[in-house]
């Protein structure tokens, strides 16, 4: 089995997760900008944030034969700064041509609050400027329905996007409908309290369709499980399901949607 | 492909029997635990409820049981979490 784990936080991981996810299948892995956990105090603690993932977490990877790709941003969970937001919205383009960079992301809305949609805005037309993949984070639990629509309509807005380069990120049942529905594509967090289950996971793709979706671990300090993605993919085999559709699901699709930036390869056969 | 009933049955019914009584635990030792609930155990009950519909959206509905229904942006966020259900209050 080979695998793209398409949003997983390294930095907040151990090396023996690597090599878990290595001796599972990972080729590669893709590292949205993220909270830290606490809000850091100035756009430096974002620059070097940002070194961490276009320098140092790509060598950590290619140790164990795991290509890195990552998205910068500022996390929604900080936009209700909005001085800070435009400091790290200066620092950003300092980063963009990185070989590992693949767009904007994991930007969205936390609160559903207006500072974070502003902020979400000036994020969107970034990437729109100079035509990135778009990586969005969708809320939590009760903001998740409500600041979905309020993403979709701020992108929907903007006539330069194409819905095609936008990967909406956790959705559930509730809101899954009306991202495919808007053409972009939505991705399915796999967590263990929260989120999506593996048995929900495979669900939707059996009430939605396989096209425009992936799986992810979205592994970060919190409970997570970055072995996700392989977990759920048994899961589909106990199911029943064939392996080309298992295949589709963990590996081509994720290749698709990431291809669309001519920087993400997989040489992997 | 689609799994015939008596296979999610099997493959399932342990599971969710298990997660339903944890359910019931919980519903339990909040009953027999002293103070006031907050909203979150209304929201919990009304959830419950739309369990008992037919068709095959129950998740769907149980989600949309918990959110937020109002349309417009909040002036600011007070916080970073959410805490699983919506309080009721127009922010």
């Amino acid at each position: 089995m080979r695998f793209i784990e398409p949003h997983a936080h390294m930095v907040s991981r151990t090396t023996d997760d690597y090599v878990d996810m290595a001796t599972a299948g990972c080729v590669a892995l893709c590292e949205p900008a993220f909270w830290a956990g606490f809000d850091r105090g100035s756009a430096d603690g974002f620059r070097d944030y940002f070194r961490q993932l276009t320098e140092y977490e790509p060598r950590r990877a290619a140790n164990y034969g795991i290509k890195h790709y990552t998205w910068l941003c500022i996390n929604p969970k900080e936009s209700e700064d909005m001085a800070l937001a435009a400091d790290v919205l200066s620092v950003i383009p300092e980063f963009m041509d990185c070989p590992n960079v693949l767009g904007i992301g994991e930007i969205g809305l936390n609160k559903n609050s207006r500072n974070e949609l502003r902020v979400l805005e000036q994020h969107v037309d970034l990437a729109a400027s100079h035509d990135h993949l778009i990586l969005v984070h969708t809320p939590h639990l009760e903001d998740k329905h409500k600041g979905t629509r309020l993403i979709l309509d701020v992108i929907k807005n903007d006539s330069r996007i194409n819905p095609e380069r936008v990967m909406i990120d956790h959705v559930e049942e509730h809101t899954i409908g009306m991202v495919l529905d808007a053409g972009h594509w939505g991705g399915m967090t796999l967590y263990p309290e929260s989120k999506c289950s593996p048995a929900r996971a495979i669900d939707m793709i059996e009430r939605f369709g396989s096209d425009r979706l992936w799986w992810d671990a979205a592994c970060d300090w919190g409970p997570s499980v970055p072995l996700a993605v392989p977990r759920t993919a048994c899961e589909m085999r106990r199911r029943g399901h064939d392996e080309k559709l298992i295949e589709k699901v963990i590996f081509e699709n994720p290749k698709q949607f990431l291809s669309q930036c001519e920087r993400f390869q997989v040489d992997y056969t | 492909m689609a799994m015939t009933r008596q296979k999610v049955l099997d493959q399932y019914f342990m599971d969710a029997r298990h997660k339903l009584i944890d359910v019931a635990a919980f519903l339990d030792r909040v009953e027999r635990a002293e103070g006031d609930a907050d909203f979150r155990l209304d929201a919990f009950k009304d959830a419950m409820k739309r369990l008992d519909g037919g068709g095959a959206d129950r998740a769907n509905d149980v989600l949309m049981a918990f959110s937020d229904p109002t349309e417009e942006p909040i002036n600011k966020a007070s916080g970073k979490g959410a805490c699983g259900a919506w309080t009721g209050k127009v922010e």
